[in-house]
């Protein structure tokens, strides 16, 4: 139960780091990190006390399925972590084009439209 | 790009042809031992990055140029979804039609092998492409703020 | 053997394609996907009425593999963005000359509409998000298109804001794993109204729930999370800003509140949690109405104005929405929660129709003019006529004027309000759509009519592949609202099968799980 705890301690940390800072490189860490929380949350979902690794060898037996970790989340965060590259690459991008455009990572200096 | 020391140069030219292959055989046994397409994908194209880091942009891009990295990356993905066409003869998308063969061999388990093949040309060449286009943006904006420092 | 997945497939392959012939054959990405437009907006539309169909992929039957499922509501939307996309793709034939990296932008409109399609077809809660993600990420890219320093900050606001939606849906996707078991939604729609449909809540699927209104309502921009729609609709290429209003955040944001409510939860009437899902979603839309119709009056950005008039009507669906989903919730008649809902439906299709003709129009009005500053337009009629006549049916439209196509769906709307009993809510949006009138009069008069504007003077009419996009949905908006009072059994035919989905939620288990 603490460990559910502390992934949401990690997300609020994140969304934290993503509101409160004014660089936008840091702002793109702050995603990254609330990425991260869920990437770990799902992964403890699937796990067993006193599991092995969801692989199966020559020689093992029937029962050996009931001691595997659930593969299920773990598919599901490959394809997390997949997705999470491809937008840090694209925020990555954007936070240098904007760079080149003002000058500065600060956000206060770079947001300009209002109203 | 310039690249980097005489060091980081001999070892990586040691280097990146044992990278490249233990990235294939991730790729490969892919459907025996973790990995799989997208982690080999990322580790053959750390090679290429390593030698654009080491040698400079220019030497990276004789080896694996431009337009070869963006066919490549289309042709891979279009492979995937070729293998999940010739399914839909069969009745439905991604259907197996290769057949399953023995348990751990390496030739078995159906289309997880091509798809896993298929998988890190895509993932490969598009971090490749990522990382050269990004390596573009740091020249430039160094450049203007250094005149911007002397100015 | 039925083609399903063919929606998703052919504008991937088109996607994947076009970058490879791009570097040879300049002109394919234009070729390549308006051809795939055109057959995909055919299979939409031979589909309407059609009984729902599910595709097991690779054989594998639910719930042990994906199912991929287009019922009545599917259906509504594919034909929605579909058409809709096609019609922007002709648009950009001509509007996207001035700028650079063509390919790119066809291939990534392609993937847009990929990803839109997969969502609406999804029958598994994963499938969902990765698509969902598909639809965003390629919509983030395409708002920064042209690198101005505005679009990269719209852009960037809108890829943080979008991220943070995506965490949280994800951070649900997983909740539900761990409480149900499974991932496909008809599977977790039985196992939710088998064991947890009484009068005692399940913690877990509360916040799994709380979870899920606020990521889809991000990616919807109800208020309070509609910070990002200001700033990024007006950014866009205006096709793309027409793409964005009219069908992304309807299908990312409305139909996923939709299938994941009302199929997946349902609105049993002995739960609790239906009760506070309904209040909240009447919360939401209420906010949206007034903020969206407030803002919009004082702007004099003709595309800023347009994205808060998005943001209000977007809340007039969910009202609509909403509402039926708290009849059906305190288990009142289930008349009155039909009428809501098709109300609800009724609205979105007409704000898909008239508010990418809106952004449209103003596209061509920035391509023969050079600004959108309402300040230097004015006598548009004067100078290009087809441009003034459709803008004029679509703002008459939205406003809610009769006879057309608004007006009958916000009469809908607020009929079923004041019957279910909230007369403060009815007083707020009719309050809210003489608010509305005010702002498209505002439009109206400094655009359309008037003296001939400091900008205007020059301007010629656009070219016929952008004005015959405008023609054929200001046919759409002047039809739908004909058709409403003369032939409403054809309103049936098109919208009752998806008002039927979302009112009978359980009978998607037994089209999935058979």
């Amino acid at each position: 139960m603490t460990v559910y705890f502390l992934c949401v301690v990690l997300l609020t940390m994140g969304l934290y780091c993503l509101v409160a800072k004014k660089n936008i490189v840091k702002k793109v860490i702050g995603v990254v990190i609330m990425d991260y929380a869920v990437n770990l949350y799902l992964i403890i979902i699937g796990y067993k006390t006193g599991g092995t690794a969801p692989v199966v060898e020559p020689g093992m037996g029937e029962r050996a399925l009931e001691r595997f970790v659930d593969p299920l989340p773990q598919a599901l965060v490959l394809t997390s972590i997949v997705i999470g590259l491809g937008v840090l690459a694209l925020m990555v991008s954007m936070c240098i084009r904007l760079y080149e455009k003002h000058g500065t990572f600060d956000m206060s200096q770079i947001s300009k439209l209002r109203g | 790009m310039k690249g980097l020391t005489l060091i980081v140069k001999t070892i990586t030219d040691f280097v990146v042809a044992f990278i490249v292959v233990f990235g294939a055989y991730i790729v490969l046994y892919g459907h025996l031992t973790p990995g799989g397409g997208f982690a080999g994908g990322v580790i053959i194209a750390c090679a290429f990055i390593l030698l654009m880091l080491g040698h400079g942009k220019e030497v990276a891009f004789s080896r694996l140029g431009e337009r070869l990295a963006h066919v490549l990356d289309s042709a891979g993905a279009l492979a995937f979804l070729i293998i999940g066409w010739i399914g839909f003869w069969g009745g439905y998308f991604f259907l197996n039609v290769f057949g399953r063969g023995e348990q751990f061999r390496l030739i078995s388990s159906g289309m997880i092998l091509p798809i896993n093949i298929a998988i890190a040309f895509k993932v490969g060449t598009s971090l490749f492409i990522v990382f050269a286009a990004l390596a573009i943006f740091r020249r430039r904006s160094f450049r203007s703020m250094i005149e911007d420092e002397l100015s | 053997m039925n083609l399903v997945p063919l929606f998703v497939a052919i504008p991937l392959g088109v996607a994947f394609l076009i970058p490879m012939i791009g570097i040879w054959w300049k002109k394919s990405g234009e070729v390549l996907s308006t051809l795939s437009m055109v057959a995909l907006s055919v299979m939409a539309l031979a589909s309407i009425g059609a009984p729902a169909v599910v595709h097991h992929m690779g054989g594998w039957v639910a719930p042990k593999g994906i199912a991929v499922v287009a019922d009545g509501l599917s259906v509504l939307l594919l034909v929605a963005v579909n058409v809709i996309g096609l019609l922007c793709i002709i648009f950009s034939l001509k509007y996207m000359k001035e700028y650079t990296g063509l390919p790119k932008y066809y291939a990534l409109f392609m993937l847009m509409v990929a990803g839109m399609n997969g969502v609406v077809i999804s029958g598994d809660l994963f499938n969902l998000f990765v698509f969902l993600e598909i639809a965003s990420i390629a919509s983030y890219a395409l708002v920064a298109f042209g690198v101005e320093a505005d679009e990269l900050e719209a852009g960037f606001k809108y890829l943080i804001l979008g991220s943070v939606a995506s965490v949280m849906i994800l951070f649900a996707v997983g909740t539900v794993y761990a409480v149900t078991g499974s991932l496909n939604m008809a599977d977790v729609a039985r196992t939710i109204s088998l064991d947890w449909s009484g009068p005692e809540m399940n913690p877990a699927l509360l916040l799994a729930a709380a979870l899920f209104l606020m990521g889809f309502s991000l990616k919807a921009a109800l208020v309070p999370f509609h910070a990002w729609l200001p700033d990024a609709h007006p950014s866009a290429p205006a096709p793309i800003s027409a793409m964005l209003s009219g069908v992304v955040i309807k299908s990312l944001g409305v139909y996923a509140i939709c299938r994941v409510f009302f199929n997946v939860f349902g609105f049993a009437a002995t739960s609790p949690t239906s009760v506070i899902i309904a209040n909240s979603m009447i919360g939401f839309s209420v906010l949206s109405i007034v903020v969206g119709g407030l803002a919009a009056v004082g702007q004099w950005d003709l595309k800023r104005l347009l994205a808060y008039s998005s943001i209000g009507q977007i809340g007039y669906v969910t009202l609509g929405l909403g509402v039926g989903a708290r009849i059906l919730a305190t288990g009142e008649s289930t008349a009155l929660a039909a009428l809501a809902i098709f109300g609800g439906l009724f609205h979105l299709v007409n704000h898909a129709a008239f508010k990418s003709l809106l952004f449209l129009s103003s596209g061509a009005i920035q391509t023969a003019t050079g600004t959108r500053d309402m300040k230097l337009l004015g006598g548009i009629r004067e100078k290009m006529p087809i441009t003034a006549t459709t803008t004029n049916l679509a703002a008459l439209s939205i406003a809610g004027v009769p006879p057309f196509s608004g007006f009958w769906s916000k009469l809908l709307i607020i009929v079923a309000v004041v019957r279910a009993g909230h007369l403060g809510v009815a007083a707020v949006a009719i309050a809210m759509a003489f608010v509305t009138l005010v702002y498209y009069v505002k439009l109206q008069r400094n655009i359309i009519f008037g003296e001939v504007g400091r900008n205007v003077e020059n301007a010629r009419e656009v070219s016929a592949a952008m004005y015959v996009p405008l023609i054929v949905l200001a046919f759409v908006c002047v039809g739908f609202g004909i058709l409403a009072v003369t032939q409403p059994a054809i309103g049936e035919r098109m919208l009752g099968p998806a008002r039927d989905v979302l009112l009978n939620g359980a009978e998607y288990v037994k089209l999935v799980l058979g």
